[in-house]
């Protein structure tokens, strides 16, 4: 089968889903789905930038709180507090590219982990704004062309189509002749810069395109859980992403949907067994980087081309 | 005016406790060219192996030096058995030190629980010392000498002694200092020992002021970070300024923004993006 095929096999199956599973697997596939647009966006850095981002849980935890202290203080409607959200978020992605992409490799990682928990930090401590440890209570889900999303099926229908139309974006954006000059900075920025290209402002742009998918992300974080905790913003939310993607694959397109899937399933599973998801997290990650450095979707693709090989 | 007194007390107090955490941690990086994201975590652990070993030995200088010593046999096995394994690989080893920091922190939880422990001030630093008539809380005066003394022996054993040079020379030019025969992978096990046992006995050490609590370690880790940004990557000096600029800056933030104390530390940040991108006295840009 192609790749088509197999797309349209996928396609059919989530489609489906709702039909055949009941509630709770419906909506543990909508957090895994918010959970593959999260962990996309960080793959357009880390796998086709090439930039360790290690505080990509900024962007979920300020578009989710900023849309909903519009709705909690201001009263706004989900189509205006929405749109704002995900155009603030967009901002702050710009000025923190700016300040973060004044250094490459480990010193970008450390400027994103020193600028999410700084927000993560005052998602703490401003009570008075954020009722700090005990999270904003009392949200709704928006309802857009009169349509509830209340129900878990409308709602996963709803983050499908997103996810879909977020994924195939991003899909867009790195095969692009973009995309391609992004990748030679990532590959070569001397050479890139050599031939007259601006790979600062390719970096920003990139930085700011992924902080909007992890606005968009965050948002259905917030409208899915109708609630929204400092911890989103903490740098256990970051490595859950970066480890989605490298677990599935940096750098290909089908790697953070399956890493975001594993992840998402071993949390919601395994931590219904033992209650110890950061440890397990940590496992995860020693295990995944000492013996799996690739990944899995390359990891399987190479066994899977050796196979082929070898039958004909 | 007591309050401005004590405020830059409790500000030189907590520079003191940053810089048993950043000087192990820009060493760290200086030589190893890896940021050590388990450094908050081994400070926080300090800080609970300190809370038990009181229980047995009730005295906070004994239970800092075996702290400090446990957390260093742990850095060093870390070093020896993970990270060596991934030579060459930087974004590898700090995400393993990323996935130890949460093992440890969750093991933490596991052993002593979710409530806070407070860490009693030792009986002899109990009473505040009376000069001038303003009271300044002993323990604090303590902690500013125990880091001037920190400061003062690092930097004798890395400007005084052979050791001290050969790990210069790592963080000048790591390949050059292999091919004339110092044995930085040698180097590499002794700073990570090093930095561990300073970040465990800070956290015990700082146990008084700050007492041991989940999170303690996502607490500190992003003023490691900071610091050592705002001071330069491998710089003894530029983590010591940065300390105590960081100390202030916090402690100030928190008494005068409690809302938005963590907010003024973008403003380190900025300054040292914006106008010296390797840091006040880094010799590099990290």
């Amino acid at each position: 089968m192609n790749r088509a095929a197999w797309l349209a096999v996928l396609g059919a199956a989530l489609v489906a889903l709702p039909w055949v599973a009941g509630e709770f697997y419906v909506n543990l596939t909508s957090q895994i789905l918010i959970a593959a647009i999260f962990a996309a966006s960080i793959n357009l850095l880390l796998g086709y930038g090439g930039l360790p981002t290690l505080g990509h849980a900024a962007y979920v935890g300020v578009a989710a709180y900023v849309a909903a202290l519009l709705y909690l203080k201001v009263g706004l409607a989900h189509w205006l507090s929405a749109p704002i959200a995900l155009l603030g978020t967009t901002l702050m992605a710009g000025a923190f590219g700016w300040i973060a992409l004044r250094a490459t490799g480990l010193g970008f990682l450390m400027l994103t982990l020193a600028l999410s928990q700084v927000l993560w930090g005052t998602a703490y401590r401003w009570v008075s704004m954020t009722d700090g440890d005990n999270g904003l209570r009392g949200l709704t889900r928006p309802a857009p062309f009169g349509i509830s999303l209340d129900g878990a099926t409308a709602f996963y229908y709803f983050a499908l189509a997103v996810t879909v139309v977020s994924i195939w974006l991003m899909a867009k954006f790195v095969a692009s002749p973009f995309g391609a000059a992004l990748q030679g900075t990532r590959d070569q920025p001397r050479r890139m810069s050599a031939l007259g290209h601006n790979v600062g402002l390719i970096r920003w742009l990139t930085f700011v395109y992924a902080g909007f998918w992890g606005a968009v992300s965050g948002l259905l974080f917030v409208y899915y859980h109708k609630y929204i905790h400092p911890v989103s913003l903490s740098l256990t939310n970051s490595a859950e992403g970066l480890l989605a993607v490298i677990a599935g694959g940096p750098g290909t397109l089908a790697g953070p949907v399956v890493g975001a899937t594993i992840v998402m399933l071993l949390k919601n599973y395994v931590s219904t067994y033992i209650e110890r998801w950061n440890m397990l997290l940590g496992f995860v990650f020693v295990l995944i980087i000492v013996f799996m450095p690739a990944g899995l979707v390359p990891g399987v693709q190479r066994w899977w081309a050796a196979w082929r090989a070898r039958r004909t | 005016m007591q309050f401005w007194v004590i405020q830059t007390l409790n500000s030189l107090a907590l520079g003191g406790l940053l810089f048993l955490l950043s000087s192990g941690f820009s060493l760290i990086f200086g030589l190893m060219r890896i940021a050590n994201l388990t450094h908050g975590a081994l400070f926080m652990l300090g800080a609970y192996l300190g809370v038990s070993i009181l229980k047995f030995v009730p005295n906070l200088w004994i239970a800092a030096l075996l702290g400090g010593l446990a957390v260093a046999v742990l850095g060093g096995l870390l070093e020896r058995f993970l990270l060596r394994k991934l030579a060459g690989n930087v974004l590898g080893q700090v995400l393993v030190t990323l996935g130890i920091a949460f093992i440890i922190a969750d093991a933490c939880l596991v052993i002593w629980g979710g409530d806070p422990i407070p860490v009693p001030t030792p009986p002899a630093l109990q009473q505040p010392l009376r000069v001038w008539g303003f009271a300044f809380p002993s323990y604090r005066l303590a902690i500013v000498g125990i880091a001037f003394a920190a400061a003062l022996g690092l930097y004798l054993l890395m400007e005084r002694t052979r050791l001290g040079a050969m790990i210069r020379a790592g963080v000048d030019d790591m390949q050059m200092a292999r091919a004339v025969g110092i044995p930085v992978s040698k180097l590499f096990t002794i700073v990570f020992c090093l930095g561990a046992a300073l970040a465990g006995a800070g956290g015990i050490l700082g146990g008084p002021m700050l007492s041991a609590y989940p999170g303690l370690d996502a607490d500190m880790l992003p003023l490691a970070l900071i610091i050592v940004m705002l001071g330069g990557v491998g710089s003894l000096v530029g983590a010591f300024v940065g300390s105590f600029i960081i100390g202030f800056i916090y402690t100030f933030g928190v008494a005068l923004l409690p809302d938005l104390a963590y907010v003024i530390l973008f403003l380190p940040m900025i300054f040292v993006i914006a106008f010296r991108p390797r840091g006040l006295f880094g010799r590099f840009a990290a």
